[in-house]
């Protein structure tokens, strides 16, 4: 099912089940079957998505950012990635990837996180957590804060140092790359496209992306 | 390769001394799992009695179990992607859960996880309790799991962790390698608790640890009085950053 790195899959993809565009600072909740392909397009470039993965039959198996990490030995997703969940399985693995790198330690932007790194008075602004926390609520399967464990950020770019020294840098993005990725089960997939204005994550200015779904080849 | 970035020990508050007698003191065996409370103003140390100890850690607040350590909000807060004395480990609501006020090994690793079940039985061979009796060998999340449970936690509260004692850095491309050599018997780590916090430990070998044997290492636990984090603390005027992180988990302690 995942194919060699660096190939595209294309050749295994069906008939294309979904085509949507999501706008500055909205989260997205749908499900990608097993063997289906999910693409998501950094339309004007610079645009950090943070995304949750769970198994779409027991929400209880999710991604996990350590396990993905650790089983890689690597901090950065692209194309040959595997993402793994708190259980070990392997839930997607990254086909393709015109943007280079993906992060998956940043985590996502919270109103408390927010006043820890910006000031008190940021409380107030959207973010990501937010977003996560009213999708969950209006998708209605009581799941709550225990259900947002570390995300990935694609077309983020968290450089780290061999000296351990951490940063959110300029974006290695532009407009119309993209990542995808092969579903090895059926998932639940949890998006919010990050309304961040206080770091260069989004470029100061978020702006929409486009999600597509194939069926499988 | 040793941490180019500073001092490899490092002490920004009294560590345990006669005037601060210990509340309690305990032993971890290797390949043990553990969990307990641990009162705002109290601190805790972790000393590795061997050479190549690792002590998985996951940290909530006992107040309010849905708050618990953020590995991504610490990394963030700090600029940093490993811990050492002078950092906070924050929660997910934007407050400080326990500071690092002495070091003597200069890394500790919270990008990593744990080891699970395939991979211990896969790397060391399968064991059971029936023939091994309480020598069949542990792995980290089983061991997690297993305390969390305690407390009506469970799989969805499996959290990015802390494994103190390891060093694994990162290099140009993203690749980690992990330090064999980085954690000497003696080293320790003093936590001082800023809030009421559920601990949750383990000393199963590293995930990354690339011995053919297994081989977790004992620890020991030493309880004392710290007092929280005064209003002049190197861990809070480290940044602005933890100043504000002190300040939010203070809000919960003023009445």
């Amino acid at each position: 099912m995942s194919n060699a790195v660096g190939i595209p899959d294309t050749a295994n993809m069906g008939a294309l089940q979904r085509d949507e565009i999501i706008a500055a600072g909205e989260p997205w909740i749908g499900t990608v079957e097993r063997g289906q392909v999910l693409r998501i397009v950094d339309l004007e470039g610079n645009q950090a998505v943070d995304t949750l993965f769970y198994n779409a039959h027991d929400t209880e198996e999710r991604y996990s950012a350590a396990d993905t990490i650790r089983a890689q030995g690597n901090i950065y997703l692209t194309t040959g990635s595997p993402l793994r969940s708190n259980l070990g399985a392997s839930m997607l693995t990254i086909v393709e990837d015109t943007c280079g790198r993906h992060d998956t330690l940043g985590g996502a932007c919270s109103a408390e996180s927010n006043t820890v790194r910006y000031a008190l008075e940021k409380r107030h602004m959207h973010s990501c957590r937010d977003n996560f926390l009213l999708a969950l609520e209006r998708y209605g399967r009581a799941m709550n804060k225990r259900d947002l464990p570390s995300n990935i950020n694609f077309f983020m770019n968290v450089p780290v140092t061999s000296d351990g020294a951490l940063r959110f840098a300029d974006g290695i993005s532009a407009a119309g790359r993209y990542v995808q990725m092969r579903a090895h089960m059926d998932v639940l997939v949890l998006i919010s496209n990050c309304p961040q204005l206080n770091n260069p994550c989004n470029a100061y200015n978020p702006t929409p992306i486009r999600i597509l779904i194939w069926a499988a080849g | 390769m040793k941490n180019s970035a500073g001092p490899r020990s490092l002490t920004v508050a009294p560590p345990p001394s006669p005037s601060q007698p210990l509340l309690w003191e305990e032993s971890l065996e290797h390949g043990a799992h553990w969990s307990g409370i641990l009162r705002r103003g109290t601190s805790l140390r972790l000393t590795a009695v061997e050479a190549g100890a690792n002590v998985a850690a996951m940290l909530y607040n006992y107040e309010s179990l849905l708050e618990r350590y953020n590995m991504a909000d610490t990394l963030k807060a700090q600029h940093t992607a490993f811990l050492t004395a002078g950092h906070a480990c924050y929660s997910d609501m934007g407050r400080v859960l326990c500071s690092i006020t002495a070091d003597s090994c200069g890394w500790h690793d919270t990008l990593c996880g744990v080891s699970d079940a395939s991979m211990v039985s896969g790397r060391y061979g399968a064991t059971r309790f029936q023939e091994q009796r309480n020598d069949y060998r542990k792995n980290g999340r089983d061991s997690m799991l297993n305390e969390l449970g305690k407390y009506g936690l469970g799989r969805r509260d499996l959290i990015a962790n802390i494994n103190f004692f390891s060093r694994v850095s990162v290099d140009d491309t993203g690749g980690l390698s992990f330090d064999a050599a980085h954690c000497r018997a003696g080293d320790y780590v003093d936590l001082r608790f800023e809030m009421h916090t559920l601990l949750v430990l383990a000393t199963c070998q590293h995930p990354l640890d690339p011995s053919p044997h297994y081989q977790p290492r004992p620890v020991q636990l030493r309880a004392w009085v710290s007092g929280p984090a005064p209003e002049r603390d190197p861990c809070r005027d480290r940044c602005g950053e933890n100043g504000r992180g002190y300040r939010n988990t203070e809000m919960m302690f003023l009445a």
